[in-house]
């Protein structure tokens, strides 16, 4: 299968400050990626990264097989949504449309004012009088009418209020399953994506954490809660992610392949949100002795 | 792209064009008829035996103010161009985040930059090549008897801009300069700003400092005579030093530096120590009674003393542009503006490749 992403030890520094390091990545194609992470992490520079807005400083990345916009074709292939959702405040959704349709080949007119229309956006409107959410899915509909390989979608929903926000993961979706895009949406919110996401990359601190399907990272990470008891005691195929303990008790959250034997464990499975937050947590606490975990396939 | 370009810019391109279509009614309405008050005025004094002096004096007194007016839209325009149409291009997309919308359409940034700057580009200097051309062909009347009245230069720097095809080259170049400082600062309004500061800054180092010396200058030493004296100061009164300038001997001509000069060729800041110079009797008092009128113009009662200034060797060195070199130097100066609006141009293509997200 042929990569959306692929990313060898990219990196991007602003003066002395890197805003993404040595970033190995390799997304498959058919999936919708959830990009999380904290505020700051790296997740607009990674994006940008992929859409060619930026160049790397360090490494190099790949999106559908080509360097990020090196042309019009590669251009074609990769639909964008920025962060905040920019549009053109003194021209009219119509305006917007046409904009579609004069700088994409491939622009699906029609698909783009049946969303319109299905939206309840009126074409007269100027693009700047629109609520933030319906200028989300008007940048979401430029993305999307220009029939892409690949979305890329910066916090799309980082503005919206909660119910703007499910109208438009959920839009966002119906798009998906009917044009059978790939999808790549940043969030540092793991609520927005857990609903739509099948596969997770979790950067902080300028760094992957942790990256694969939601279901191979679901059946892969336990919460152990038993005894107190030093978890450097545990097998070497049960990687430690976190533990926290009380006077009696320890819990650990691992990472293992392997099922779990040892009766003095009561395993409990994770949900995405306490695993995501165990990989930010893990990372703060000791960055340094612990090297970055590898792609999880 | 083309019609993104013609979008963004209608609102703006509209207005101007609208100011445009508001200048050329003025000027048509009101040329044909000043062009026939001085041509009948000219019939009229040539009939009347040939010496027009007073008619220009009047003819160009009268219409001074108005013609500085008309042509100080050709000295602005490039600058309102720049500041209005250059700065914004593309600072306002970076400003509002829009680049990041439209470099994501299926067109290169590369085709994005010149297809807005060659579109709006070429209309700066359309909009100010028809300006400047109605204009002179306005003002031709006025600029004649400034000529004639007043030796006014047409390379003399306020003449010069608004004139022939320099004023195409202020656009170019203004523009390009506009577009260059948005990207750069990728903020609207300190952009113009700076616009606006380096332009009319470069407009007069190059007025100043360039233009004089794009040809050699003319290099003449003239005899200082009633006709082309414009300056004869007495300093400290009696006996005191002596400060004559004299013009140069072609009309039209433009004036860089004048200097007296005495018998041995020496120049001299003033006139010292020569007794018959003296203002309070010989050739060079004033008359004993005032003349009945200044017709005879305003050397004419020093004819006697210049005389003696001859006499006695001194000499007015004046170097200049000639009236000839008018064309040369629009020219030259175009070609100086336009090659710097292709330098920046190209400068925005690179940057804008390398450095800008």
């Amino acid at each position: 299968m042929t990569s959306v992403v692929s990313a060898q030890g990219l990196g991007k520094r602003y003066g002395s400050r890197w805003a993404l390091s040595d970033c190995t990545l390799d997304v498959p194609a058919g999936r919708v990626v959830g990009l999380v992470g904290p505020n700051a992490a790296g997740k607009t520079t990674l994006l940008n990264l992929a859409v060619g807005l930026l160049a790397p400083t360090t490494g190099t990345i790949e999106v559908l097989g080509g360097r990020p916009a090196t042309g019009p074709e590669q251009l074609a292939k990769v639909g964008f949504v920025a962060q905040d959702t920019p549009t053109y405040e003194s021209l009219s959704v119509e305006d917007h449309l046409r904009l579609g349709a004069h700088l994409n080949p491939g622009w699906d007119d029609a698909l783009a004012r049946d969303r319109i229309q299905r939206l309840g956006l009126d074409l007269a409107q100027r693009a700047g009088k629109l609520s933030g959410g319906q200028r989300a899915q008007l940048a979401l509909t430029l993305g999307v009418a220009k029939r892409p390989q690949v979305l890329i979608l910066d916090e799309p929903v980082a503005s919206l209020d909660p119910l703007a926000r499910r109208e438009f993961l959920q839009d966002l979706m119906e798009a998906v399953a009917e044009h059978e895009l790939s999808v790549v949406l940043s969030s540092h919110l793991v609520s927005d994506l857990e609903r739509v996401c099948d596969h997770l990359i979790v950067l902080v601190a300028s760094r992957v954490q942790l990256a694969g399907d939601i279901d191979t990272l679901l059946a892969t990470h336990r919460r152990l809660t038993g005894a107190r008891r030093d978890p450097g005691t545990l097998p070497a195929d049960q990687h430690v992610i976190a533990a926290s303990h009380t006077d009696r008790q320890t819990t650990v959250l691992v990472r293992t392949e392997a099922p779990i034997h040892d009766p003095a464990w009561s395993v409990g499975d994770l949900g995405m949100e306490d695993l995501v937050l165990a990989y930010m947590r893990e990372d703060t606490r000791d960055r340094d002795n612990r090297p970055a975990l590898e792609v999880l396939r | 792209m083309i019609w993104l370009t013609w979008r963004q810019f209608r609102a703006a391109g509209a207005m101007t064009a609208a100011a445009l279509a508001a200048l050329a009614v003025v000027l048509v309405v009101t040329g044909p008829g000043l062009a026939d008050d001085y041509s009948t005025g000219i019939a009229a004094c040539t009939a009347q035996g040939g010496d027009c002096s007073n008619f220009v004096d009047r003819f160009f007194r009268d219409h001074r103010n108005t013609g500085l007016a008309v042509t100080s839209v050709v000295l602005v325009l490039p600058a309102l161009i720049g500041i209005f149409w250059g700065a914004p291009l593309i600072a306002r997309e970076l400003d509002a985040g829009t680049h990041r919308l439209v470099w994501n359409q299926s067109v290169t940034r590369t085709r994005w930059l010149a297809v807005k700057l060659g579109l709006v580009g070429l209309a700066a200097v359309a909009v100010v090549g028809l300006g400047s051309l109605g204009v002179e062909w306005w003002s031709d009347p006025i600029d004649k008897a400034a000529v004639a009245a007043q030796n006014v230069s047409r390379i003399e720097p306020p003449l010069f801009g608004a004139r022939g095809i320099a004023p195409m080259g202020y656009a170019a170049f203004a523009f390009a300069l506009g577009v260059t400082l948005g990207m750069l600062l990728r903020r609207t309004i300190p952009a113009m700003a700076l616009t606006l500061a380096i332009f009319v800054g470069l407009q007069v180092a190059i007025a100043e400092l360039v233009r004089p010396h794009l040809i050699t200058p003319t290099r003449a030493t003239v005899e200082i005579t009633p006709s082309n004296v414009d300056e004869f100061i007495f300093l400290g009164g009696p006996d005191g030093p002596l400060q004559v300038g004299a013009q140069a001997a072609e009309q039209g001509a433009w004036v860089l530096s004048g200097h007296t000069v005495d018998a041995s060729g020496r120049a001299v800041e003033t006139i010292t120590g020569q007794r018959s110079l003296s203002p309070t009797s010989g050739a060079c008092a004033p008359p004993e009674e005032p003349p009945a009128q200044q017709a005879e113009g305003p050397g004419e009662d020093l004819a006697p003393c210049l005389a003696e200034l001859k006499r006695l060797g001194y000499r007015q060195r004046v170097t200049y542009q000639p009236a000839s070199h008018f064309w040369p130097l629009q020219w030259r100066e175009t070609a100086i503006y336009t090659a710097l609006a292709i330098a920046l141009s190209g400068f925005c293509f690179w940057w804008l490749r390398r450095r800008v997200s």
